[in-house]
């Protein structure tokens, strides 16, 4: 993995040991039986808080440590180990970007330090359909005495039950598809008129549809500036994408693990499954894979924390890749663990059913493939 | 992210250029690709030129020890050299096996009066090394080899036969793998040297599927070797044989490398073969996928290469990643190989003659040429198994 400072180092050992202790999987296990509407468990957020995970990216002015995004992605990637589910991804690091890139002095002062308390839980209310499209924007956004009106609903929104910030994007001018005419804007989560809807999908993380109907939001509720919104957001996004990669690394590197260890266990045919070359094979694709993926999601969390200007392709490079090895580990898991991996009292279902709705979050391989081509021209 | 001491380099690469600029002759540029090429044509005078300034310079080899005329600097000098040497289409002629896998494997194991006697001829290009390790019943199991050495007191002699000796008939030396104990596999195996043109060494080119090759086989009969040519113990050849292989395979694995074409980006073939629309959109959408996996796993391994890099300078030690290079660069480039002639159509089938460019009838050697790099230097399956017993722990079948 990357070389770290010992800032980082401590950082990522400190995440670990935390984990480990007290949110295995089997803690994630427990969040998904409880049927908890948030989709995690409360107090384990309250004790990252408390660590000051949230407010990782966030600058030291507002209540944060601002490590960096390579930070970040070491404590995410622990987490992504044992799936633990959280607010971090979609609170402390996408929206708190958001709000650290395009905020005014009043918007960062206001927010930053509940997002880095975690007294707020901030989320991105981006996508319409059921894929990812961030410039597909029809929720509207209409002037209203001296603000704006909200109308229109979002979906798929990320702890959307959580959420006491919603960052929206909406249509201030043109036509959904169009890059310009799009703005941000803060809403309140117990803003008049915003409506939830819990949404149960297969890895049982937080998620809802979100309706506006009619929000009214004062001119200071625009997130920068009106209208040139798009560049934002995909600054934004380009920055929780990377994070939801070292997420996808921490799981697949365990679900890798896990599975190798069971290969070293299992008995038939008089010997251990992984004495056969048939599988040492499929395992030694696997750990060639992850090593590639690890060098490009490392990658681009540099690029960003150093600014440079490939950060955009780097990032969907990461998302692209890190997207195929995760799908594959997390196929292989089931596979190489057999009957047992069938069962839910298993946890290679959680890996599989995690890999997919992570590889769909802020645009599949798919979409990152042409994103990456089109950056270049091609 | 690294410090190398920004000034020293700053000045460095400064006369780097300077010197470039007064010794590489301008007849070569853009020529790297073809010096790789697999067949060899008569040097000129400027190429002959060029080698000399470069091997007597040291900076061929620019981080070797300077007591052997090497440029005795860091990486990161050597970094500075091949930038700028790329910056004005020049490249290194001082290249080869004895570059690539022997000369840094003799730094490490050969005695004082070997390297003393064998690195300088390497340094200045004026020796071309080939390898005798294969043989036609070792090949992936290579310590099963059964070329025998003798013991006959102050020499040995050696009888056996080797193949896909790379380049044999155009070495002047051999590095070569004998058995010097028949009653052990791995323990049994010595590491000696022998010049090709004593009695008794026949070399017979093998023709490959890509037409010309640099392979040979060569039979060796009754060849005497001198005792102090062993490099390392007597039956402790192994050893220095599995460090060339380290050196071999990282060579292989292409790190830094541009598909092995030295012309046109795969993007920029797919837009003049297969056309693209007003935005630059390759038209095709199923190569245009293709092309973009292929760029992506190229830029992974890039990236790849330089984390291992990092990592081992950070822990002065090889990083894990450093076990799955061979795999991915080759599977890297045999795609972008067969991308390449799949984009050409039917002009990348040609295989000789006007109605093709010089670059199409290359793209064709390359692929079927390429197609050796997953079999030499240790087979995929075998790196796949080094990966899966020395890295992942798995266990041999009972």
């Amino acid at each position: 993995m990357a070389v770290l400072n010992e800032e980082q180092a401590m950082l990522r050992d400190a995440a670990k040991s935390w984990v480990q202790e007290k949110s295995p999987v089997t803690a994630f296990r427990k969040m998904r039986d409880s049927g908890v509407e948030l989709g995690y468990d409360a107090n384990a957020w309250n004790e990252m808080a408390e660590m000051g995970w949230a407010g990782v990216i966030i600058p030291e002015e507002y209540g944060g440590s601002d490590f960096g995004y390579l930070s970040m992605g070491l404590i995410l990637e622990e987490m992504g180990r044992t799936l633990t589910a959280s607010p971090l991804l979609a609170s402390g690091l996408a929206a708190a970007s958001a709000l650290v890139l395009g905020g005014s002095d009043a918007q960062k002062s206001e927010w930053l330090p509940k997002i880095a308390g975690g007294e707020v839980v901030g989320a991105l209310a981006i996508d319409e359909g059921a894929h990812h499209a961030p410039e597909k924007v029809a929720l509207k956004a209409e002037k209203s005495g001296s603000g704006y009106k909200l109308s229109g609903s979002k979906s798929f929104v990320l702890e959307g039950m959580a959420a006491g910030l919603l960052i929206v994007s909406a249509r201030t001018s043109g036509k959904p598809g169009d890059t310009d005419g799009i703005t941000l804007f803060l809403v309140a989560g117990d803003a008049k008129g915003v409506s939830r809807k819990r949404l149960h999908l297969a890895d049982s993380r937080g998620a809802a549809n979100i309706t506006f109907d009619g929000v009214e939001v004062g001119a200071d509720a625009v997130l920068g500036e009106v209208d040139k919104g798009h560049a934002l957001l995909e600054k934004t996004l380009d920055r929780a994408r990377a994070g939801l990669c070292a997420e996808m690394l921490g799981s697949a590197v365990q679900a890798f693990e896990v599975t190798l260890d069971y290969l070293k266990v299992r008995v038939q045919f008089g010997q251990v499954i992984g004495s056969f070359q048939a599988l040492q094979h499929r395992a030694a694709k696997m750990f060639t894979d992850l090593e590639l993926a690890r060098s490009a999601v490392e990658a681009a969390l540099q690029a960003i924390d150093a600014d440079t200007p490939d950060v955009p392709e780097l990032v969907s490079l990461a998302k692209a890749k890190m997207g195929d090895v995760f799908h594959l580990v997390s196929n292989e898991m089931v596979q190489m663990h057999g009957g047992i991996g069938m069962t839910d009292a298993h946890d290679a279902g959680f890996y599989m059913k995690r890999a997919r709705a992570a590889e769909a979050a802020f645009g599949n391989q798919a979409y990152h493939r042409d994103r990456y081509a089109r950056i270049q021209g091609y | 992210m690294a410090d190398f001491g920004g000034s020293d380099l700053d000045a460095f690469r400064t006369e780097a250029r300077d010197w470039i600029e007064a010794n590489f002759p301008k007849s070569l540029k853009g020529k790297g690709s073809m010096m790789m090429r697999e067949e060899r044509s008569e040097p000129t005078p400027d190429m002959d030129a060029w080698r000399k300034a470069m091997g007597e310079k040291g900076w061929g080899v620019p981080t070797w020890p300077a007591q052997y005329g090497g440029g005795g600097l860091t990486p990161a000098h050597g970094r500075i050299i091949q930038q700028e040497l790329g910056r004005v289409g020049a490249y290194n002629p001082i290249g080869g096996m004895g570059v690539m896998m022997f000369g840094p494997t003799l730094l490490e194991y050969g005695t004082e009066a070997q390297k003393q006697q064998h690195i300088p001829p390497i340094v200045k290009g004026e020796l071309q090394w080939c390898q005798g390790f294969s043989e036609p019943g070792a090949g992936s199991d290579l310590a099963s080899l059964q070329t025998r050495a003798e013991d006959k007191g102050d020499h040995y002699i050696v009888n056996g036969q080797k193949i896909w000796t790379s380049g044999a008939q155009w070495a002047q030396w051999c590095f070569c793998l004998v058995r010097t104990d028949t009653t052990k596999k791995h323990e049994g195996i010595s590491f000696v040297l022998f010049p090709m043109d004593v009695p008794g060494v026949e070399v017979r080119p093998i023709p490959l599927i890509a037409g010309n090759s640099p392979f040979c086989e060569t039979f060796l009969t009754d060849v005497r070797v001198e005792k102090d040519q062993v490099v390392g113990p007597v039956n402790g050849g192994w050893t220095v044989a599995k460090r060339l292989l380290q050196h071999e395979r990282s060579g292989l694995s292409g790190a830094g490398g541009g598909g092995g074409l030295g012309g046109r980006s795969l993007v920029k073939l797919a837009k003049d073969y297969v056309g693209a629309d007003e935005s630059g959109r390759l038209s095709d959408s199923d190569l245009r996928t293709r092309v973009i996996m292929n760029e992506i796993d190229g830029r992974a391994f890039q990236l790849t290469a330089m984390r291992a890099m990092a990592e081992s300078k950070a822990n002065s030690g090889p990083s894990a990643a450093t076990s799955i290079m061979k795999n991915a660069g080759t599977r890297w480039m045999q795609d972008r190989a067969e991308l390449t002639i799949e984009l050409m159509g039917h002009q990348g089938l040609g295989w000789e003659g006007d109605d093709f460019t010089a670059e199409e009838l290359g793209a064709v050697r390359s692929w079927l040429g390429g197609k050796a790099t997953t079999i030499y230097g240790g087979s995929q399956e075998v790196q796949n198994n080094i990966i899966s017993k020395r890295i992942l722990g798995l266990p041999d079948p009972k």
